[in-house]
């Protein structure tokens, strides 16, 4: 597509930090190093805010935290991305004297997940600018923290749960200001959110979500499962991202474990991972446009939807391509017979994409503000090999994202043609044997909404001691609150759809 | 505006294409009929995520699409439950979901029917019952049928719909 306005994302690196941080004795290393590539550092409890501060002034991004429970301890470990990978920084608290400094005050990003972390773990942060709680409605009683290794997995349930009617929203008073509650159960066919407007006559003052409705306790269940039962779980996280949270799960394993992944498992995991990306995005950019009334665009995108996913069926066994993914490797191949069908397809979607986005983008109404975002992680196997094009552009408005959408659409298109030639004969799956010895490891997959993190720590026998992923809605859905400023109420469905957060990725 | 009339013209009629397909158009016209029969040719339906991957919205989206177009049936999808003769509920339901389907189920009128689409609303799934989920739809609210699959395909939930359908006094 012509007249792309590139927009380069700039970022300091994480190399950087590890020698500022040792230098000013902010930080030690360790010689237990969790797998992946990844630095790491071990950090004082007290200076985990100054770590945090020392990373924004390098330009670097905040990716996750997550908490682990070693009883009389609280791991916390924060993972910090640059433009040459990613880092660790692991601190320790008490979990009678839990007291952290946040790093919200740094990386506004952090807010959501460190509140995930007081809920789950009770952690306190100290100086966090928003002390609610988060992902805790009225499941279980405050005080009692779901992923310490004493709370049990049944919990202590009531036999009803009340609704969540004593969260405090942000007040916005005003002559004429008025609210409009919206869910958990919308509308349309979505997963359950609430969203909090304010508003002015048609103008939106403010918007705050209210998440959680769908968590499962998902990291708890995945504790004591084994590889193949953890695969199982991480495919059902966001049923959207099914392949991405497998790979990344499984790839977290698969470094913990020191296991090498046949190349041509890798090839048939990034077929499907970009038969996933396409699939939502050809269907998100129909949806985009229907929620500004224009059906055309959808009925084209759900077609070419369907017939993409009727041969995922057909030549993978699942329309999601759930299950495919397992530790070690994949249970599916492509039979030499469909890899005429395969190569068509990318002909015909290629031919159709090229043709219909050019109508959409001259289509006056999708011209929405959007936040830009967009920063690509460092590759893994197999894209270590291919060459990986990185739309991205200045204006952050709906438009300029389903544009990015349309453009990765055509460049997956392209990785998928290149993987489909080069795929490497050989095994499909190694087996992943236990090293005897408590091991951990870091997955990092890009998925089609953004990176996708799994921390994965196992105990001496295989077992699931901790397992945290981390959805790329973590980050985006806060992006919502901030670009719907100034617009009008009724634009709130497509702004909404244009950044389509995962409500059970985040809820967990 | 030329260029989209064009391509609506080169689309042309997808869901005749489906018409080849038996299964969809015996199963769609069966559900016709029986809609006929009970809900005066019209089947409304209001979809509960109650905790769910989202897996079942988007096969559920797929039945809307030119392919299955099941609303040529008289099977519709409404925003309010007080429009709705059925529930089809997807997921676990979440402890923190548990108020929210309890009032969507109070607010639809009777007689009502409840699906449980899926193997989490079937029988709890990959999740079951924890200190988070109440596990299967029917440990909250009452249940007439149940379509399992994870997530069922297009032509599952078509199928387990008709089936409710028949099984109806």
């Amino acid at each position: 597509m012509s007249g792309r306005q590139e927009y380069t994302v700039t970022s300091g690196k994480v190399v950087d930090l590890k020698a500022q941080l040792l230098k000013q004795g902010l930080a030690v290393e360790s010689a237990q190093v969790p797998a992946g590539p990844v630095l790491y550092l071990e950090v004082l409890a007290d200076d985990w805010g100054r770590v945090a501060r020392v990373a924004v002034d390098l330009e670097l991004r905040w990716s996750a935290v997550w908490g682990e429970h070693h009883s009389p301890q609280l791991l916390v470990t924060s993972l910090i991305a640059g433009c040459d990978g990613h880092i660790l920084l692991r601190t320790m608290v008490s979990e009678n004297q839990s007291r952290l400094p946040s790093q919200t005050p740094y990386f506004p990003a952090a807010n959501r997940p460190e509140r995930h972390l007081q809920d789950m773990f009770g952690v306190q942060f100290v100086d966090h600018p928003d002390g609610r709680r988060w992902i805790r409605h009225q499941g279980w009683a405050e005080g009692e923290f779901p992923l310490r290794k004493d709370f049990p997995v049944a919990g202590n349930p009531a036999a009803e749960t009340p609704p969540d009617c004593s969260y405090t929203f942000e007040p916005v008073t005003g002559e004429g200001v008025y609210e409009v509650p919206v869910g958990p159960v919308h509308a349309g066919i979505i997963e359950p959110g609430h969203f909090r407007f304010q508003a002015i006559g048609e103008d939106m003052l403010y918007l705050e979500e209210h998440l959680g409705y769908v968590h499962k306790g998902i990291e708890k269940l995945a504790e004591g499962r084994d590889l193949a039962g953890l695969a199982r779980l991480a495919g059902r996280i966001s049923g959207d991202s099914s392949v991405g949270h497998c790979w990344a799960a499984c790839q977290a394993a698969e470094r913990a474990l020191g296991v090498e992944v046949p190349a041509r498992a890798l090839y048939l995991r990034a077929i499907m991972a970009e038969r996933e990306r396409i699939a939502n995005h050809i269907g998100d950019i129909g949806a985009i446009c229907n929620d500004v009334g224009f059906t055309f665009a959808l009925v084209q995108g759900s077609k070419i939807r369907e017939r993409w996913q009727r041969n995922n069926a057909t030549v993978f066994g699942h329309r999601l391509l759930m299950d495919r993914i397992i530790p070690g490797g994949v249970c599916c191949d492509i039979d030499p017979s469909y890899m005429p069908t395969l190569r068509a397809e990318i002909i015909e979607v290629r031919a159709e994409v090229e043709e219909l986005m050019p109508m959409l983008l001259e289509y006056p109404s999708l011209q929405d503000r959007l936040r830009t975002t967009g920063i690509l992680s460092p590759p893994y196997p197999p894209y270590d090999t291919l060459e990986v094009e990185v739309p991205a552009y200045i204006d952050g408005d709906v438009a300029k994202r389903t544009r990015v959408r349309g453009d990765e659409i055509l460049i997956s298109l392209t990785l998928l043609e290149n993987l489909l030639e080069n795929l490497p004969a050989g095994e499909l799956m190694v087996d992943c044997h236990n090293t005897g010895a408590e091991c951990d490891g870091v997955g990092l997959i890009e998925g089609w909404r953004g990176e996708i993190v799994a921390y994965l720590r196992l105990d001496a026998d295989g077992k699931v001691l901790r397992y945290f992923p981390r959805d790329p809605s973590w980050l985006n859905w806060p992006a919502l609150e901030e670009l719907i400023h100034n617009n009008i109420v009724p634009d709130f469905p497509v702004c909404n759809k244009s950044v389509n957060g995962s409500y059970s990725g985040q809820d967990l | 505006m030329l260029s989209i009339l064009n391509k609506i013209r080169r689309t042309g009629h997808l869901t005749e294409a489906v018409e080849a397909d038996e299964q969809v158009v015996k199963l769609g016209k069966a559900c016709q009929r029986e809609i006929a029969v009970s809900f005066g040719g019209s089947l409304a339906i209001r979809m509960v995520d109650a905790g769910s991957c989202n897996g079942c919205e988007l096969e559920m989206h797929a039945v809307n699409n030119s392919f299955y177009d099941i609303e040529r049936y008289g099977i519709h999808f409404v925003a309010s439950p007080r429009h709705a003769d059925m529930l089809l509920v997807t997921g676990v339901v979440s402890r923190h979901m548990q108020a929210a389907l309890k009032r969507t189920y109070a607010a639809v009128p009777a007689p009502k029917l409840v699906v449980a689409m899926g193997d989490c609303a079937a029988n709890g799934g990959e999740f079951g019952v924890s200190y988070a989920s109440c596990g299967a739809v029917e440990n909250v609210i009452p249940v007439d049928a149940v379509i399992p699959g994870c997530p069922p395909t297009p032509l599952q939930l078509l199928q387990g719909i008709l089936t409710l359908l028949q099984k109806k006094p």
